[in-house]
């Protein structure tokens, strides 16, 4: 089948950008979109022209690197499909598909349909972890956990840290990952501890890698493609008020981003 | 073992090299020491790591089952599964660590599958006889890689670690003999930078992707084991890949990557083809007296769960003989109607319930109603730079961890071995080798206007000039395609010395056309997938040729080395312990030369190597 991409291309994060169009003949409904843009860039490249730059690497879902919004959802209409996993056959002869990048100013843009995540790195680095060192564990069975809440810790811990929840909120936030993590450990006897220090700490970091407020739109779990609840933002909420009243004389103070547009650092 | 003193252990600098379960956690544990660590990766994030998308568990002799497990079967049947060729004591080392491993790993919080009680479930994995396999959904190694990745932000945040992402190392630096730090170039702005250490790690997994399609992520490579081995690290085994054999089969030539599903898949589905050839009914129309169970037929104990490379190797038979299904003929049927009957559709659904979503999501077929369409595809290597009981490869200070070694799977890994092993090198492995290293050698001071930098430097700069200046009329990718089908006709799951000797020819003729032909668009100071894409290919086309020559060399077939001259009357694979039981480690001896072979000999002081029957 023969359809078109309009692509945002854009240098780099100094220069502007802008949508260009590519007809691209021989689409196969078997290919992965991003095999229809490897397809795409194997032309461009014997034409001379740069090819469009977009991340991935397992192209099996569960990386988390690919991602761009498609005809203005991130991941495209597929539900729970990463853009690797998502099929030309949910496409048809003669469409026009819109691909962008994730657009938050918390994600600068690196090149054509590349951003920079780092801090989503530095989220994590502020508390999303329980702090135990190699070697002090005592045997995985001396901690029993009941099936259910195991159940709901894999849940949350399903996240690939993939940006399509920024993506697809309006106000660019960063609720579901940071959620997501803060109910992975803190359903968990292993989180307990930290829980309410760990809530603190990572929504601090959060707000001060300028990703919006959360407005309850639910918008973010529409678009992830592991369909991680929403629930995990009200859990986020609970722990950070409970901490917040528990630790006034406690708070931490976020580290302040270093992410500098198109530095990859 | 000799100690670094606390007080001294932030005066030295180490570089780790990749950022999986190996390095990750190597990073992880040597920062929680108090080394001064730098980490790279050249992905956005460690998170991103391949070691994620491992699904269906890790193995440990905890013996929670009660079921006849110990250390000792653990290490004897990694011993035989590999077809009696790793060292003994290497993986007698990694069955006692591997109980501590899931006690770390429960500490970090990782989700494992638990009882109702609340106890740790396990499962039976890849055709063993005990259930030590420990599992978080079909998502294993994803969590494991996270606890690793925790782990290491939580040191980054303390500031022992530094993370280095979006960053690939493009060579070794050697001084006095001892490696002394690594050149890298920055994906992003294509800064090429210099970074010294006490000591080099490297854990940047295995080759899989010479084949070009394979399970491996796109950007898995070769290049920093394959640096390595240029500046004088032994390259041992190469030869040993391995084939997963249940992947969703190839579907056109714009492929650019196979699709593993879960071995689990195995316990309750049935492996099948018509008994006639080129029958080209949907299966469901085929009747159940014109199906071949070939693997039921052939393997009656073990059946549907003979290990990989039998299973493999089985179904490529099946195929060349004209019995495959699908429209390449390059698949068999793995049905689930016979355990939807047994155990009902509910149950099938909580056992297998992601899998067969992203079959369908893959393929459009419903395998609920339609037995799945396998295939064979590489999936790991076994070989890797040639490590010593310490992880220590012959350059000193130069250690390598996880996939990128060759120790501990000899010639065929078992199911869930390879996330056991990661973790074992990099936690409980590395912190006490790479001390003892430290604290019984001396360090001078490198300077960054040494002449083996400045050497070491101006040749990965050349080298992206040569690249970008060739401007010829063929894509990376397009001789990327054509070498891993050289390397997959000649040097896959079937081998002869007559085929191997034309796939060396081959790769040869390519290899010059690629230097003359293969154009690379844009320049070196920008983010380039080509380029950097061309670099590793560069590396596959020699490692490609080193493993045909190892495959030739090594006249016996033994686990996933599978040489078709030699073979039992029943069409096993046939060793030759005479003769062939040692460790072939090739060096290098500069470009267009003969690898030099070293053999380390392979002494079985416990387990009595034996034929592997499964039948």
């Amino acid at each position: 089948m023969k359809l078109t991409l309009k692509i945002w291309r854009q240098k780099n994060g100094k220069e502007k950008g802008a949508f260009v169009r590519y007809p691209v003949d021989d689409v196969d409904p078997e290919m992965s979109i991003l095999e229809c843009l490897d397809v795409l860039n194997e032309s461009l490249i014997l034409r001379g022209e740069a090819p469009v730059a977009f991340e991935h690497d397992c192209r099996e879902g569960i990386c988390g690197s690919c991602g761009f919004v498609i005809n203005g959802v991130p991941h495209g209409p597929e539900r729970a499909t990463t853009a690797c996993q998502l099929t030309m056959r949910h496409f048809k002869e003669g469409d026009e598909l819109t691909l962008e990048p994730w657009r938050a100013n918390a994600f600068p843009l690196v090149k054509d349909l590349v951003v920079n995540r780092r801090a989503f790195d530095h989220i994590i680095q502020a508390g999303g972890y329980v702090s135990v060192s190699t070697g002090q564990a005592p045997d995985g069975n001396t901690i029993l956990i009941g099936k259910e809440i195991a159940d709901e810790s894999m849940d949350a811990a399903a996240c690939i840290g993939c940006g399509a929840c920024v993506a697809a909120c309006p106000n660019a936030s960063a609720a579901l990952f940071t959620g997501a993590k803060i109910t992975h450990l803190g359903v968990l006897p292993q989180g307990e501890p930290e829980r309410e220090r760990r809530a603190l700490a990572m929504v601090a970091q959060m707000n001060a890698e300028g990703f919006g407020n959360c407005t309850n739109i639910g918008e973010c779990t529409g678009a992830c493609p592991k369909e991680i609840p929403l629930e995990v933002i009200a859990k986020m909420n609970y722990d950070y008020v409970c901490g917040s009243i528990n630790r006034r004389d406690d708070l931490p103070s976020p580290v302040p981003p270093v992410v500098t547009a198109g530095s990859g650092a | 073992m000799k100690l670094v003193n606390p007080a001294n252990k932030r005066k030295h600098s180490l570089i780790i090299v990749g950022s999986g379960l190996a390095g990750g956690a190597a990073a992880a544990s040597l920062g929680e020491l108090g080394y001064k660590v730098k980490c790279f990766c050249f992905q956005d994030s460690p998170r991103r790591a391949h070691s994620i998308a491992a699904q269906g568990g890790i193995n440990a002799a905890k013996n929670y089952p009660n079921d006849g497990e110990s250390v000792y079967r653990l290490f004897y049947d990694t011993v035989k599964g590999g077809d009696f060729r790793a060292r003994e004591g290497n993986v007698y080392r990694l069955a006692q660590i591997s109980g501590k491993i899931i006690d770390q790993c429960v500490a970090q919080g990782v989700p494992f599958a638990r009882e109702y009680g609340g106890s740790l479930s396990n499962r039976s994995f890849g055709g063993a006889q005990v259930s030590r396999t420990f599992y978080a959904r079909g998502q294993t190694g994803q969590q494991l890689l996270l606890g690793a990745y925790q782990a290491l932000e939580r040191q980054i945040h303390a500031g022992s670690v530094t993370m280095i992402p979006r960053t690939e190392m493009l060579d070794l630096i050697v001084v006095d003999g001892k490696a002394r730090g690594i050149v890298a170039r920055n994906l992003v702005s294509g800064e090429i930078s210099v970074h010294i250490a006490d000591a080099v790690i490297i854990a940047s997994g295995g080759y899989s992707n010479v084949y070009y399609l394979s399970t491996n992520a796109k950007g898995s490579n070769a290049t920093a084991i394959w640096r390595a081995y240029k500046r004088g690290a032994l390259f041992a085994n190469p030869c040993f890949t391995q084939i997963h054999p249940t992947c969703i089969p190839v579907s056109g030539d714009y492929q650019s990557k196979l699709t593993l599903m879960s071995e689990s898949l195995r316990n309750d589905g049935r492996i099948w083809v018509p008994k006639k050839k080129g029958d080209s009914r949907p299966p469901n129309e085929i009747p159940e007296e014109e199906r071949d169970y070939y693997l039921e037929r052939r393997y009656p104990s073990f059946g549907n769960l003979v290990p990989r490379d039998v299973a493999s190797r089985n179904a490529k038979a099946m195929c060349d003989e004209g019995y495959g299904v699908g429209k390449t003929g390059l698949g068999v049927y793995l049905d689930f109607s016979e355990a939807i009957g047994r155990l009902g559709e509910k149950t099938v659904r909580e056992r297998y319930g992601n899998l067969f979503d992203m079959y369908q999501r893959i393929t459009d077929e419903d395998p609920y109603k339609v037995p799945m369409r396998i295939y064979p595809a590489i999936h790991y290597t076994m070989g890797g730079l040639w490590v010593d009981y310490q992880l220590q490869s012959t350059i000193p200070g130069l250690f390598v961890l996880g996939e990128a070694n060759f120790s501990d799977h000899g010639a065929n890994r078992l199911g869930a071995s390879a996330l056991m092993q990661g973790l074992s090198d990099g936690y409980f492995i590395i912190p006490y080798t790479v001390g003892n290293y430290l604290a019984t050698n001396k360090f001078a001071n490198v300077d960054v206007a040494q002449p083996e930098v400045k050497e070491a430097i101006a040749s990965v700069q050349q080298r992206i000039d040569k690249l970008l200046s060739i401007k010829g009329k063929r894509t990376v990718d397009s001789f990327h395609r054509e070498l891993g089908k050289i390397v997959w006709d000649y040097c896959g799951m079937a081998r002869t010395a007559g085929g191997l000797e034309t796939a060396i020819g081959k790769i040869r003729a390519l290899r010059e056309e690629y230097w003359k032909d293969v154009t690379v668009p844009g320049s070196g100071d920008d983010l380039n997938e080509s380029l950097e894409k061309a670099g590793r290919v560069a590396d596959f086309f020699e490692l490609a040729e080193l493993m045909c020559i190892d495959a030739r060399d090594r006249n016996e077939s033994c686990g996933g080395h599978f040489r078709e001259e030699y073979q039992t009357p029943e069409g096993e694979a046939q060793r030759d312990d005479e003769r062939y039981s040692y460790v072939a480690a090739w060096g290098y001896r500069g470009p267009g030369a003969q690898p030099e072979l070293t053999k380390e000999p392979l002494e079985f002081n416990y387990v009595h190597p034996s034929q592997r029957s499964y039948k």
